[in-house]
């Protein structure tokens, strides 16, 4: 059975595990998931995961749920090349202080303007900050989204560099869905993001 | 478990302690931007994030800590960073948030805690246990399987975190008392107690911070956390 990767490229951390396995060229079942939808419930799905998110990894037997340990079981059963996950002490130990802190960090905050931006369009958005809808995905490998109006040249450049070493082939493709969501959910059926509401009025009103 | 030149109260000067606490000091500000607790100094190596420094210290230290603690096998490895990943939004957040919620959001806010934020904050407990039990422990004495690993102890430090403010989250649940028990037995009961000790201590930690000379300082910072 080949490797399945259950993905919705909507979240940040399925584009992370799905550039990471395209570029280092682990071939996968992509096993598409629409959390708009509400898949992630599903009886099937949860025979994967208990945890009902994505992105999820089957390998056989072997479920894993989490972005972060799917792309390091990736990187060591693949035996990517070793800048996307130092075996060395110190820069291992950089990475992994990196993709700890960026949970409640960066992605919880990009996420957060994600939805209050996108996904729950009647609400004011968060005060005058210069804040972007971005997200960042994991490894040494970084990919930044961002407006590009209000993104700090530090931060730009380094997207650039990102882009360019993924290549921008993959890692436009990773993003058409989400660099379109402000357009797509004009005409999105609002019936189904009321699943969300008491979600959304507890989290963020 | 031990951490070498672990930033202590020791560390810092006199004088800045009387005037601020002392994660918003110069000296340890110097040591750590991020100015969160554990930090780890290796010589000249600096470093934060508890999962990262455990990782660290079971890799340095691999010729005399057990395989167990962090397998190298590859899907045992897994199962600890896919633990790891989870426990920062859900377990950890859930019971970090109760904590906060009953030692410390009501006096840095001045106001009672609204008992559905309370209830919606208790609930997300409650999930988290869930999910603990019927995905990571299922029916095995471990979270890894027959022998005690770092996601075990990562996980008990935070369910034990609200219990000295009242709240219990091991009560009504045998299989997450008695796995609790297991982990304390293999760490040893006196380090266990040892590492607990001042937390338990917290029921009085409102009136403690209060009356704390940084209180002023601290407070609109703390204010904009809690917002």
């Amino acid at each position: 059975m080949a490797l399945e990767l259950y993905l919705d490229l909507f979240s940040q951390p399925c584009r992370s595990v799905y550039i990471f396995a395209k570029k280092n060229n682990i071939s996968f079942d992509f096993k598409k998931l629409s959390l708009l939808d509400g898949q992630q419930y599903g009886e099937d799905f949860g025979k994967i995961s208990l945890i009902r998110k994505v992105p999820a990894l089957r390998d056989g037997d072997f479920c894993l749920a989490e972005s972060v340990a799917i792309m390091l079981y990736l990187a060591e059963k693949f035996k990517t090349p070793d800048f996307w996950y130092p075996a060395d002490l110190r820069q291992r130990a950089r990475v992994n202080e990196y993709l700890s802190w960026q949970h409640t960090a960066i992605r919880m905050h990009g996420s957060k303007i994600f939805w209050l931006r996108v996904r729950s369009p009647s609400l004011i958005c968060v005060g005058a900050v210069r804040l972007v809808m971005s997200y960042l995905s994991s490894l040494p490998f970084i990919g930044l989204l961002a407006q590009r109006e209000s993104c700090s040249e530090p931060l730009s450049a380094w997207r650039d560099r990102v882009q360019e070493a993924v290549g921008k082939e993959l890692f436009d493709e990773a993003h058409q869905y989400i660099l379109g969501a402000q357009e797509s959910v004009k005409s999105m059926d609002s019936s189904k993001m009321q699943v969300y509401k008491p979600k959304i009025l507890r989290l963020f009103m | 478990m031990f951490l070498p030149d672990v930033v202590s109260e020791k560390s810092i000067s006199g004088p800045c302690r009387a005037k601020c606490s002392i994660q918003y000091s110069k000296e340890f500000g110097d040591i750590s931007i991020v100015r969160k607790v554990p930090v780890m100094k290796d010589g000249g190596f600096i470093l934060t994030e508890s999962t990262a420094i455990l990782e660290y210290l079971t890799q340095k230290y691999s010729g005399s800590v057990a395989d167990h603690w962090f397998p190298a096998d590859l899907q045992q490895r897994a199962r600890v960073n896919e633990y790891f990943s989870w426990q920062h939004m859900n377990l950890r957040a859930h019971c970090s948030k109760v904590f906060l919620l009953r030692v410390r959001v009501p006096i840095v806010m001045d106001a009672e805690i609204p008992k559905e934020t309370m209830d919606f904050a208790l609930e997300n407990v409650k999930q988290s246990l869930n999910l603990l039990e019927e995905k990571f422990l299922q029916s095995k004495p471990f979270i890894l399987g027959d022998k005690i690993s770092v996601a075990d102890v990562v996980a008990v430090v935070e369910i034990i975190q609200p219990i000295g403010t009242g709240f219990d989250g091991f009560e009504g649940r045998p299989k997450l008392i008695a796995w609790r028990d297991r982990v304390k037995k293999e760490l040893g009961e006196k380090l266990f107690e040892e590492a607990h000790e001042a937390l338990m201590k917290s029921s009085n930690m409102p009136q403690k911070l209060k009356n704390s000379s940084s209180f002023a300082q601290l407070k609109p910072i703390l204010q904009k956390l809690f917002r």
